[in-house]
């Protein structure tokens, strides 16, 4: 009876840890089933090449340049904000701060990262925009300067945290000898502990532009929602996230090929992120089989 | 088989006759060709033993040298290890506690078994006895607390914790808190209790306390201890077994072991030449 | 000599530049929580928290989307609660190193960095048209679920990992079952940590807005919803549709309603630490 019961308990626990996998399947299903019948109407050749992405208007184009150089544009804004950023934080507090400041802030610096990316999207709209446009009068209202430098702002703890982890990981004997020999902290922190900790700083940048490639509300409210095949970060863009949110605003028919664009649009991010995710968890583990 | 059977137990007799002749009550643990494997390393390389009821046995030698495996065979608490694999034959009154059928939480019941370092759980010090209890499905209050109350005398924690048997067993001192899992094991009234270096984190006044114990728990018991530490095998045991890179090396009285071993091995341990 | 000052002039000036970057981030979120308290505060009122929405900025109300969060929430609780916290439980207690647990340990490594939006993409196939669920609560609350399921999950295992092995043995040495030694040591042990992870994962679909847009949720609710099966706005939404309209009225509604927004994501990270900071202390 009493072994009846924890089998019944385990295969239960057993079936919850299945969901998981379920939810995989389920989005590769859901993604590819609606693609291949985008595909079906759509040539694949067309989707990678043609420059213009106007599935709502009536002189239809698909081509997804458009929506990728928005994604990269305001990705690569929010990168180039918050990498050194980000860096000289993890640097300053696991090599520089004070126990106790670096106790303080940590948990502060974290606090950006729970705040709803529609808040963020406010801040991009009606702060950094309007200011942006006294510093560059030739900014439109929409544009992915400001969107991405807000996303920037908004991940900057997902790289200050996680390298701060992986410098802090780094053996106290390592620093001790660097010192030893006379090296200053910048010194020994760029030539010793940075080299030794780089796999830790290499998977927090992967998984910041993961993030960033993925956010959606910022660009939908402050980049704009015209695709446009640009890198001018003055001007209004669309990322796939955000055409995704307009599509979904209005009243697409089921089965229609509107309908599946935002399931294209949806595998090839799908796709862009499980690269970097995979990436990233091969060189952590390779990482922590070093370690261990 | 049947051949195989019979020379082991012929095996057992005579290592019985070994030891002393004179008892004739029946072994409590008989172990039989025991091997022990961690995915590929032979940890444990054949041992054949038998260990008296009512007796206090001392496992000795180095460490890694398989002692600790070779108690945590006997309440089978190494099933939970990656990569175990045994075989053999343990036996506790006749019974393979290896069988098939074997259910591995009754037989824990009847072999309690004490750690090295005082692991009470971070409830209370009447929680703590009472936990053995309460997962056999035992509701009678009266029966539970009069339980409790036994079982910390037993081991004289009674008179010190008796009104703030509410406080967390964590906040005991660490001799306290050993001989409250020394009590929570005897709540559920073993028949064996096993332990593993119980003295190893302790200072020597709680030692002394915790040796005592032992002394009076073996006219109930039979109690099976690992420890690092000679002195205390030559006071606490009757009997001692020398272990040795998976091997049983020399097993006999302690009073033998310790004045007059067999193998020079032993006396170089014994006599702190090595380990 | 002359070397050695100016590496240590070059190391101070790291100093300064690291301190500069560290608190810009603080003064920026300083700045941009006051611009958003300026323009919200004076909205914020007995009136705004009970109304419905309205075309007049002046007129509207969040009550809508503040029901239908709440909704979101307790539902959400309810499916990825037992879900997350039993998978976990598996995943650390039962599963054995093979390829099964090599496969689960990627795959939820891999859906934790899935962005949210193709979350959404899911929950609209499956729960709003396959299972016919249409826009509602519950097709939204799922979506969410499955979105927060690895965090509660990986949160779950950090916790029953800190839980030291020998309370274990004790328990097991005891004749304690599997099951026994999970439900009366481990996981009061670890309750904590679990909660905080829990906590943590919910505040995160509180401030969810995009799977839900894609999942169909709508940005004007006349009523609050009344079951799991009603349609449904939530605070997100609600401030993503004032953001975009153009009456200035509407961007003071939409801060005042991220400050009742942040108010709740805030308390809940509040309640959260709360938890860890005494749950740390347990095993110090």
């Amino acid at each position: 009876m009493r072994k009846i019961k924890e089998l019944v308990i385990e295969r239960t626990l057993l079936a919850s840890s299945l969901v998981t996998i379920a939810v995989t399947v389920g989005i590769i299903l859901v993604l590819s089933v609606e693609a291949v019948q985008f595909f079906s109407e759509v040539s694949i050749i067309d989707f990678f090449t043609d420059t213009q992405w106007t599935p709502l208007f009536t002189e239809k184009h698909f081509g997804i340049l458009p929506l990728l150089t928005g994604t990269l544009l305001t990705s690569f804004i929010a990168i180039a904000v918050a990498l050194p950023i980000g860096l000289t934080i993890s640097i300053y507090l696991s090599e520089y701060a004070p126990r106790s400041f670096r106790k303080t802030i940590k948990p502060l610096l974290e606090l950006l990262a729970s705040i709803p990316t529609v808040v963020y999207g406010f801040f991009a709209l009606v702060v950094v925009t309007p200011f942006l446009q006294q510093l560059i009068p030739s900014l439109s209202g929409f544009n992915s300067l400001s969107a991405g430098i807000v996303m920037g702002i908004m991940i900057i703890p997902f790289i200050s945290s996680l390298s701060e982890d992986a410098l802090h990981a780094v053996p106290r004997a390592l620093r001790e000898a660097s010192f030893g020999m006379g090296a200053t902290k910048l010194q020994t922190a760029f030539k010793v502990i940075v080299p030794a900790a780089s796999s830790g700083i290499i998977v927090s940048i992967i998984l910041a532009i993961s993030r960033a490639i993925g956010e959606t509300m910022i660009v939908a409210i402050a980049a704009g929602q015209q695709p446009r095949f640009t890198l001018d970060p003055t001007v209004p863009v669309e990322t796939i996230t955000a055409y995704i949110v307009q599509v979904s605003l209005g009243d697409v028919q089921h089965g229609s090929l509107e309908y599946r664009t935002i399931f294209a649009a949806g595998i090839t991010l799908f796709a862009f992120t499980f690269i970097l995710n995979t990436i990233s968890y091969r060189i952590r583990k390779k990482y922590q089989e070093k370690y261990e | 088989m049947e051949i195989i059977m019979e020379t082991t137990i012929s095996k057992i007799k005579t290592l019985n006759s070994v030891i002393d002749p004179s008892l004739k009550k029946v072994p409590k643990i008989e172990l039989q060709d025991v091997k022990v494997w961690y995915d590929d390393f032979l940890a444990i390389k054949g041992i054949d033993m038998t260990i008296k009821q009512n007796s206090v046995t001392a496992f000795i030698g180095p460490s890694g040298c398989g002692k600790s495996t070779f108690l945590r065979l006997i309440n089978r608490m190494n099933d939970y290890v990656d990569g175990f694999k045994m075989e053999g034959k343990i036996k506790i009154d006749g019974d393979n506690i290896y069988k098939k059928k074997v259910n591995v939480e009754e037989l824990r019941k009847k072999i309690g078994m004490v750690f090295q370092k005082p692991n009470p759980f971070p409830k209370s010090i009447f929680e703590n006895v009472a936990y053995g209890l309460k997962i056999q499905g035992i509701t009678d209050k009266n029966f539970i607390s009069e339980r409790v109350e036994s079982s910390l005398k037993q081991v004289a924690l009674w008179e010190e914790v008796k009104d703030d048997l509410k406080k967390s067993g964590m906040a005991l001192s660490g001799g306290q808190q050993q001989r409250l899992c020394i009590a929570r094991t005897l709540a559920v009234e073993p028949s064996i209790i096993l332990m593993d270096e119980p003295t190893s984190a302790l200072d020597p006044i709680s030692t002394a306390k915790i040796e005592e114990l032992i002394y009076h728990l073996k006219e109930k018991y039979t109690i099976v201890i690992v420890t690092h530490n000679m002195q205390q095998a030559s006071r606490i045991s009757d009997f001692t077994a020398f272990f040795y890179l998976g091997e049983l090396i020399e097993y006999d009285k302690t009073k033998t072991i310790f004045t007059n071993p067999e193998k020079t091995q032993t006396e170089n341990y014994i006599t702190g030449r090595f380990g | 000599m002359n070397n050695i000052r100016k590496n240590r002039w070059k190391d101070q000036i790291f100093k300064y530049w690291g301190i500069f970057c560290t608190l810009i981030g603080l003064v920026l979120l300083v700045v941009f929580m006051g611009n958003i308290v300026i323009d919200g505060i004076s909205r914020i009122s007995w009136d705004f928290l009970t109304k419905l929405p309205s075309r007049k900025p002046e007129n509207s109300g969040i009550f809508t989307a503040l029901m239908g969060s709440i909704w979101i929430l307790l539902l959400t609780t309810i499916i990825a609660f037992p879900i997350g916290v039993a998978a976990g439980i598996y995943l650390e207690e039962y599963s054995k190193k093979n390829r099964l647990s090599g496969i689960l340990e990627i795959n939820i490594s891999n859906l934790a960095g899935v962005p949210s939006i193709i979350y959404g993409l899911l929950g609209l196939e499956v729960f709003v048209r396959i299972m016919g669920l249409g826009p509602s609560v519950l097709a939204g609350s799922l979506t969410l679920s499955l979105l927060i399921l690895p965090i509660v999950i990986v949160a779950t295992r950090e916790s029953i990992k800190a839980v030291p092995s020998s309370i274990k043995d004790a328990s097991y040495a005891l004749g304690a079952s599997k099951w026994q030694t999970i439900w009366y040591q481990i996981l009061p042990a670890s309750g904590g940590g679990i909660l905080t992870g829990v906590i943590l994962a919910l505040s995160r679909a509180v401030g969810e807005t995009a799977p839900l847009i894609v999942v169909g949720a709508l940005a004007y609710v006349p009523f609050a919803p009344q079951g799991p099966l009603d349609e449904f706005s939530v605070l997100p939404i609600q401030i993503f549709n004032w953001i975009s309209r153009p009456q200035a009225g509407f961007i003071e509604n939409a801060a005042a309603a991220i400050i009742i927004l942040l108010a709740i994501t805030f308390v809940m990270n509040g309640i959260a630490v709360y938890f860890r900071n005494k749950w740390q202390k347990k095993w110090k």
